[in-house]
């Protein structure tokens, strides 16, 4: 594909502003700043458009990645966002916290010759330009909406199909009319509010059902204010409410409700179900109940969804030492590094495999070296040490090596013999994954469900062994990505709106 | 939000509040417990169900003012509301089947034993309830206790009611008089509910205590509430809140019960501030997080 613009040359990405490293490892502000508007022109100009767009195929929701940049390039903002949010319910957020590297960037012709186009940037760019701009944004929804019908009409198709005509990766919701349909939705995370707001998008009544007192899932009690700042979490999920969304927090499904009176007493002629991940694994080794040692969800929960970093002029304390490892290599290893370095610990990632297994996203490793945070790669806990008074003084550790590959495909890493060292420590951080909450599997007959209480759902439908009854996101496939979860959401809709149209 | 209905002191540190919250008065269950938030910047604090009422759409708790929360929640008033209040959550205590039950509870956790003791009652077993208190001053819910008992027995740690001792002894002593528990439930201090499973434990009589870790958001995501339960750590929210008494490690809970103790000062210093100074601490706060 020609472009309308001329190519950028330059290599490397253009750099993101950030916060300085010294200074921001004492706040909770957000790091990355943001592209001001020449960087996302300039930035957007290294898009070579090249005609096989592998970066859609590596989008889980199929954002139509080409034609957004192209209209940033030409400097037409508002119809780059126009394009954006056809696809993706929220850019703002993924635009912070999606693995690019693995996905759209990861395939990125660019790439292949230095640093791939800064796609993920870009759509961050684009979705603060468009809070920014709430008129001219919407403007532009209403000129692509229009479009879309024209096409539509001259083809003799629905506009769902002239979308699909135009971006063959993307999961197509049917243009269905849903005014009259109920459909309650479990829980408030990524997957949940990409359903939600697609179904309402479509006229039909959703209510979103979240048991604790804040909506939006991890956006709010898992990833922290200075990479996902909680007032956009909030404006996206405002967004929904005028579209008509309703919410009902304080709301467990399972306890307050189950699935099987939400259907028959409280009329809803469909459930998604998307609670996410649940109770946090631990590591199995001596010690673990030490005061000092905690769960990497506990840490994140007190911090982001009870604000106490804000201790005491928020109530909810938060326990921070001076000497802090956190073991594992995601992302939540990342956020719980971070954080505990902004209340004042010095910190150790402890990770048993090595630098190129780390699931974390690229850019936060990065950030967390930046800002002084250790890594003791190839090591392995295995044993923590307590003092007389029952808190934590230390970690034993045992150096690795990688040997044969494993089921997942990734080197098994094996413990060197004699290489044991103790690290001292105040406080330990566990960042293992987590087991999925039994509850909805256990108050819903009919749900089929894994031996790892997994919620057994149909790949493209996301519908369940129950019917009326869909599932998607890391409570369907365990712990995974805000945009794999995003992605199901909207298979779900999809899913649902066939399902509600047949019924 | 969730209206007060009903404030009424019990003694000179406890207090009963009924709180409207028609959805979860309808499925709450002996042994369950709610969270609730009393404004924005508060923290979620667990309490265990006293009584509900599905009808009148009311549940019941009972709390000791000794934290920067509790003591905030004593100075609320009938006609105020909470912001939050979320249940039911954690299982019901498993009573089906009990004959012969004895119910303890020591302190505050009379208040939570009774909705037990009421239920065992009401589904025709025999059941002694033992009580224990410093003090007669401070004796719950006698009354109450009476209309739902076979038996009631009150300990005090002075004698001051002219029954000195301690709630295990009088256990021990029912025991030998043939009592023949097929169920001891216990609830109140971990120490109390240690010794209580101690008693019971050369008898091999089935004994539930109800523990009450730190716990923040209570739906089974943060593993702050882990109780050791024979050899593996369960959750109090999703697993409990109670267990088997001769498997719980109750030194265990009572050495992780103390983890935040040096924060409770100044969470009460700072709670007392705010109240004083009225909305402006609380807006102050609401700033501040807006600028970080």
């Amino acid at each position: 594909m020609a472009t309308s613009y001329e190519v950028n040359r330059q290599k490397e990405k253009t750099p993101m502003p950030e916060l300085d490293p010294v200074e921001r490892a004492r706040t909770f502000e957000e790091v990355a700043l943001g592209y001001a508007a020449e960087d996302a022109f300039n930035e957007a100009r290294r898009c070579i458009q090249c005609p096989k767009s592998p970066c859609v195929h590596g989008c889980p929701v199929g954002v139509p990645i080409p034609q957004f940049v192209a209209q940033v390039a030409e400097g037409d903002f508002g119809a780059a966002y126009a394009l954006v949010k056809e696809a993706n319910a929220l850019p703002a957020i993924c635009g912070r916290v999606c693995p690019q590297e693995s996905q759209c960037e990861g395939v990125c012709t660019r790439g292949k010759n230095g640093e791939p186009v800064g796609i993920g940037r870009l759509e961050r760019f684009v979705a603060d330009w468009a809070f920014e701009h709430p008129e001219e944004a919407a403007k532009a929804a209403a000129a692509l909406a229009e479009r879309r019908a024209e096409e539509a009409a001259a083809a003799g198709e629905t506009p769902a199909e002239a979308v699909a005509a135009d971006e063959p990766d993307e999961i197509v919701v049917p243009d269905v009319d849903l005014s009259g349909k109920r459909v309650a939705v479990v829980g408030s995370g990524p997957a949940s509010l990409t359903c939600a707001g697609e179904l309402a998008k479509r006229g039909c009544d959703v209510t979103v059902f979240e048991a604790l007192h804040k909506v939006g899932g991890v956006l709010t009690y898992g990833i922290p204010e200075f990479r996902l700042p909680k007032d956009l979490v909030a404006r996206e999920v405002e967004a929904l409410g005028e579209s008509g969304v309703s919410f009902e927090t304080n709301a467990l499904v399972g306890k307050l409700y189950d699935i099987d009176e939400l259907m028959d007493e409280r009329g809803f002629d469909a459930v998604f179900v998307g609670t996410g991940a649940g109770i946090p694994s631990y590591l199995g080794i001596e010690g673990e109940g030490l005061n000092g040692v905690m769960a990497a969800s506990e840490l994140l929960t007190r911090v982001n969804l009870m604000k106490a970093y804000l201790f005491p002029e928020y109530d909810t304390p938060v326990y921070a030492g001076k000497h802090c490892v956190v073991v594992g290599g995601g992302n939540v290893a990342m956020d719980a590094a971070r954080t505990a370095k902004r209340l004042g610990a010095d910190v150790t990632v402890v990770y048993r495999r090595g630098r190129e297994e780390m699931p974390a996203r690229a850019e936060e490793v990065h950030h967390a070296e930046q800002e002084g945070i250790e890594f003791q790669l190839l090591t392995n806990p295995v044993r923590i040490l307590g003092d007389d008074k029952g808190w934590t003084c230390g970690v034993e550790c045992v150096r690795m090596e990688l040997g044969e590959p494993d089921a997942s495909g990734r080197r098994r890493p094996v413990a060197v013999e004699g290489s044991e060292f103790v690290v001292d420590i105040d406080m330990l951080v566990v960042a293992a994954g987590s087991k999925t909450n039994p509850l909805i599997a256990q108050t819903t007959p009919g749900l089929e469900t894994t031996s790892r209480n997994l919620i057994v759902a149909d790949e493209r439908t996301c519908a369940t062994s129950k019917p009326g009854v869909f599932a998607g996101g890391d409570a369907v496939i365990g712990a995974a990505t805000v945009i794999l979860a995003m992605g199901a959401g909207k298979r779900a809709a999809a899913g649902i709106a066939e399902y509600l149209t047949a019924k | 939000m969730y209206p007060i209905e009903r404030v009424e002191p019990l003694n000179a540190e406890v207090t009963r509040m009924v709180v409207r919250a028609p959805e979860i008065a309808r499925k709450i269950k002996p042994g369950q417990f709610i969270m609730l938030r009393i404004d924005e910047v508060g923290e979620r604090i667990p309490l265990t169900m006293n009584d509900c009422d599905p009808e009148a759409g009311t549940v019941t708790i009972v709390f000791q003012a000794v934290g920067a929360t509790t003591m905030r929640l004593a100075k609320m008033k009938e006609g105020d509301a909470l912001l939050d209040f979320a249940g039911p959550l954690g299982n019901p205590t498993e009573l089906e089947g009990a004959k012969r039950a004895c119910v303890i509870g020591g302190g505050l956790g009379t208040a939570i034993a009774y909705p037990q003791a009421k239920w065992l009652y009401e589904h025709g077993a025999e059941v002694d309830v033992i009580t224990g208190f410093r003090n007669v001053d401070l004796v719950l819910l006698e009354d109450e206790i009476n209309a739902c008992s076979t038996r009631q027995i009150i300990m005090t740690d002075d004698g001051s009611n002219g029954n000195k001792g301690l709630v295990t002894q009088a256990l021990q002593q029912r025991i030998d008089e043939g009592a023949d528990y097929d169920l001891v439930l216990a609830v109140g201090p971990v120490i109390m509910m240690k010794f209580v499973a101690a008693t019971t434990k050369p008898y091999g009589i089935k004994t539930l205590v109800s523990m009450n870790p730190l716990m923040i958001d209570g739906t089974g995501m943060c593993g702050g509430c882990r109780v050791k339960v024979g050899d593996e750590y369960l959750h109090a929210c999703v697993d409990g809140p109670d267990f088997d008494g001769h498997l719980v490690d109750f030194d265990d809970a009572m050495r992780r019960g103390v983890m935040y103790r040096s924060f409770e000062s100044a969470a009460r210093d700072a709670a007392e501030g705010r109240d004083c100074n009225g909305g402006a601490a609380v807006a102050a706060a609401d700033g501040e997080r807006k600028g970080a």
